[in-house]
């Protein structure tokens, strides 16, 4: 059948929209040039040696002891952190979906624990674990007297990455229980299951490619956290710590980039199977809506437990927080307890104020750029036909996967010498700019997500009729599309805002002197030994955060509009 | 509001659309050829998938066709996107920006035409009160009913004035009574601005109601053109007739046949009837009764069994068996006449003349 003609004229119309046109191309850009481009150029790094293809790099960094351990290790960290992560998270989730509470405060405090990991640095719970259970801790030294007292090593780096990352879990699961029909489990119940049997064969099955799907999110940002290991690892080395030190210790760059390669093939494969298989099958086994209001569980043997035990975690990760303040009043951790301003007065007599300042203003300018284009990116992706409109989706999405530490090398090898080594954009390196152009590209795939979930929920109809009575493509962005989609647009820019004030992993290797920012002050003085100075950053940068996320709540209360449009 | 009243001609429009359960490509449209005339009511009519709604959505700019040539007042227009197509169309689900209010919603073409202001103002209040919406301005859309959301949407479609006014089921989220109320209204308004409009519905008396000729479709094809009464009285298909009202077939063998009569055996009867068919001699061919057409009597065209005598308020409804063939009447006076009981014999009642072979 001839369908050319349709074709000829869709590009004809396409193309009478200059303004869409330059979009795209600059997003094509953009994307190519800070997201495939420096991972191509690891590839290039790690194959490509004195004029032709070969594998000696790769030979060398295998042969490395510190790498092949690093790379076990990196993998064990990984299994651990996600089964348990999506174990408690599980846990956390069936007692809010199913389980009747006896008093609202388990359900205020459920809610505050899986806020605090988004809005802290991601690496505060390391400082605190050290500060409660390490050699001068206030729980192994003065409280229980243990003088040896090690968490540094897998232990620790497990503990503290469950711990922030199990809230991340209990999200995704809670909103596919509450998705289960309840007249499912009724009606095996009805024929005779117990509660346990019900779980077993109804809950547990229907949930089981969510799990997997949790699992692997988790597994992901544990093998590509950077922050953990590298405060509270000690001698426990994964691949993400041994590729810094690679560069920063051993200033091999090119084995650096090899390793970069093996850790990236190892997220990138891991999210492929999770966004494509996973993530799909999990859409197909619960796309039903709850029918009605779930009959939530009373019977005492099964709430007590349930209850005492998320209790239980969920203060101790409280207490973990609250001890980062703590940390820095304090006069000397594990010595002498008497509340003390000099950490602060300490930080802000150094390099405090710059430090806050370059943070800040970094941050505050890559946010509304992030939040923009991942609008863009969303509206494109949803509502308009294009080639090159997969490519788009798939590069931002990719950048989901991509570790920090292996973006950073991917910069330094790309960038240093400028394009392909040839000096062009060289200038780029070692500024400001850079700096803000690895917040956006970090943040990019969390406002991307959300802004095409939320763009999903609106009717084509609306912006079809903006366009039938004249508008343009622009036009219905600016005047019809942002706006239905304002919530997700200040919360993507308030969570850029804070990623990137927060940011770590890909930034340590690519800041220079010129700026000082406040991640790489607390990893410098944790690393010291220096912990009240560093909970007193921590303090300050937790403080900003929440003061942000406070800011967006406040914002939506006023300006949203899209919860008016859902009660419709 | 006199504006130049367009015109609208499809010229041999196809649509391929990939079915997405098997991947293979089928005519959504095909090969559609239609003359819609300056100022008048024109409905697409069938049931769904047959087409109906893509020829709007093409007609609109949101689809292209594969093949044939659209004209909005002799000018092809199958390069223009949308916001350049002097068409306004009416939504199925109203789609009024849930961000605007009243005012706002219908001044939004005007803007992007940068209209002036006053002049924005004056049009706005006028459509609004056309539409009887008057006072409503300041209200936003999740305040108003169905209903007065439909009269926004047809307000914000009209206040620009457009060659052509496209309609996309537009009634289908309203209750039946609503319905009945909006469509005389919709067909009032169309009539005092006198404007081309394009209809979508797949609900028949709509169709019937509101408009001035009839498109039906049917698997992507137009199947019969026609004013409502030429496709109640005359329908050229089988599917037509079946889709128009309830008909009821009953098999025929044609015995003569000349341009316009036709003399056929059914059921063991001989009837002169109308040849629709244009059916020749020795043809088989289907005799079409509509159920309110007929009536049951002690005496009449042809002799049935009486199998299910149901009473339905305003009508006798019965199902019988004739000659071996299963047929529905359905009988509005049934007070003045007998009511025949299951198992009953009766004689179908109608005149030869009004009826017709297909």
């Amino acid at each position: 059948m001839a369908r050319r003609q349709s074709a000829d004229l869709e590009r004809k119309k396409f193309f009478s929209d200059p303004i869409l046109i330059s979009m795209i191309v600059v997003l094509l850009i953009f994307l190519s040039l800070f997201i495939l481009y420096p991972l191509l150029m690891l590839l290039v790094d790690s194959f490509y040696a004195e004029g032709h293809l070969t594998l000696d790099v790769f030979k060398r960094v295998l042969s490395l002891e510190r790498f092949r351990n690093a790379f076990r290790n990196t993998l064990v960290l990984g299994v651990i952190t996600g089964l348990a992560s999506t174990a408690i998270g599980l846990l956390f989730a069936y007692v809010e979906v199913y389980v009747k509470l006896k008093t609202k405060i388990l359900e205020k405090l459920f809610g505050l624990v899986s806020m605090l990991p988004v809005v802290s640095p991601p690496f505060v719970l390391s400082l605190s674990m050290i500060m409660l259970f390490g050699r001068s801790g206030i729980i192994t030294r003065s409280m229980l007297h243990i003088y040896d007292s090690n968490v540094y090593g897998l232990k620790g780096i497990a503990i503290v990455q469950t711990l922030t990352f199990f809230p991340v879990c209990y999200l995704m699961l809670k909103g596919l229980l509450k998705n289960i029909d309840p007249s499912l489990e009724e009606a095996t119940r009805d024929m005779g299951a117990t509660r346990w049997k019900v779980f077993t064969s109804v809950t547990f099955p229907l949930l089981l490619p969510g799990l997997g799907n949790a699992f692997l999110v988790t597994f992901i940002e544990s093998v590509a956290d950077f922050a953990n290991p590298m405060l509270i690892g000690g001698s426990y080395d994964t691949l993400a710590t041994t590729i810094y030190l690679q560069v920063t210790g051993a200033y091999d760059s090119t084995g650096a980039a090899a390793m970069s390669v093996v850790l990236l093939s190892l997220t990138v494969i891991l999210f492929l199977i999770q966004k494509y298989y996973l993530e799909k099958k999990t859409a197909a086994t619960l796309t039903g809506k709850a029918s009605r209001m779930r009959m939530l569980i009373e019977d005492k043997s099964v709430t007590t437990p349930l209850t005492i035990f998320c209790g239980i975690v969920a203060a101790f990760v409280l207490l973990m927080y609250i001890m980062v303040p703590f940390g820095a009043l304090f006069t000397l951790w594990g010595r002498d307890y008497t509340l003390s301003l000099k950490w602060f007065q300490y930080m802000f007599k150094t390099s405090g104020l710059k430090a806050f300042k370059d943070s800040f203003v970094l941050s505050l300018i890559s946010a509304p750029i992030t939040a923009f284009l991942s609008m863009v990116i969303s509206y494109l992706v949803v509502k308009k036909r294009f080639r090159g409109r997969s490519f788009i989706e798939f590069v931002s999405m990719l950048a989901m996967a991509v570790p920090g530490t292996v973006l950073g090398i991917g910069y330094i090898r790309g960038y240093a010498n400028g394009l392909f080594r040839s000096g062009v954009l060289s200038s780029l390196y070692g500024t400001g700019v850079i700096l803000v152009i690895v917040f956006v590209v970090r943040s990019l795939p969390t406002g991307t997500r959300s802004g095409i979930s939320a763009l999903r929920q609106i009717d084509k109809s609306i912006e079809e009729s903006a366009y039938d009575m004249g508008a343009n493509s622009a036009r219905v962005f600016m005047t019809v599309t942002l706006p239905l989609i304002k919530d997700s647009f200040f919360s993507g820019l308030v969570t850029a805002f804070v990623r990137s004030i927060t940011a770590i992993s890909a930034i340590i290797l690519l800041v220079t002197p010129d700026f000082l920012l406040i991640t790489c002050q607390i990893n410098e003085q944790a690393e010291k030994g220096n912990y009240g100075v560093a909970c007193a950053y921590a303090t300050v940068l937790i403080a900003i955060t929440y003061g942000a996320v406070l800011l967006m709540n406040l914002m939506m209360k006023f300006f949203g509009v899209s919860r008016k449009m859902k009660e419709e | 509001m006199e504006k130049k009243k367009k015109g609208v001609r499809l010229e041999h429009i196809s649509k391929i659309y990939n079915d997405p359960k098997t991947g293979k490509e089928f005519y959504a449209v095909h090969d559609a050829d239609l003359n819609i005339e300056p100022g008048t009511f024109v409905t697409l009519l069938g049931p769904s998938g047959c087409g109906k709604t893509t020829i709007l959505r093409m007609i609109a700019g949101f689809e292209s066709p594969d093949e044939g040539e659209i004209y909005l007042d002799n000018q092809p227009i199958n390069g223009l996107t949308p916001n350049k197509r002097d068409t306004a169309m009416v939504f199925q689900s109203y789609a009024l920006l849930p961000h605007y209010n009243v005012f706002d919603n219908v001044a939004y073409g005007l803007k992007i035409r940068k209209v002036p202001k006053d002049e924005i103002r004056e049009k706005v209040l006028n459509i609004l009160k056309l539409v009887e919406m008057e006072g409503m301005e300041s209200r936003m859309t999740n305040q108003l009913s169905g209903g007065q959301q439909q009269r926004v949407a047809l307000a914000r479609a009209l206040v620009l004035e457009p060659g052509v006014l496209l309609f996309d089921e537009p009634l289908s989220n309203l209750d039946a009574k609503l319905r009945v109320t909006m469509r005389t209204e919709i067909r009032k308004i169309q009539q005092k601005v006198g404007i081309t409009a394009i209809y979508v519905t797949h609900d028949q008396s709509e169709a019937m109601s509101i408009s001035d000729k009839i498109i039906i479709m049917s698997k992507g094809k137009v199947e019969q053109i026609g004013t409502p009464r030429e496709i109640y009285y005359h329908p050229n298909s089988r599917f037509v007739a079946d889709f128009i009202g309830e008909a009821n077939f009953l098999d025929a063998q044609v015995l003569e046949a000349g341009e316009e009569k036709a003399k056929i055996l059914v059921a063991g009867e001989t009837l002169e009837v109308n040849n629709f068919a244009h059916a020749k001699a020795g043809d088989k061919s289907e005799l079409v009764l509509r159920p309110e057409a007929v009536s049951l009597s002690e005496s009449g065209v042809i002799e049935g069994t009486v199998t299910l005598s149901t009473f339905m308020g305003s009508y006798q409804y019965y199902q019988l068996s004739v000659g071996g063939m299963e047929i529905q009447i359905t009988d509005y006076n049934p007070v003045n006449r007998r009511i025949y009981e299951t198992g009953e014999r009766a004689f179908l009642d109608f005149d030869p003349r009004g009826v017709y072979i297909l």
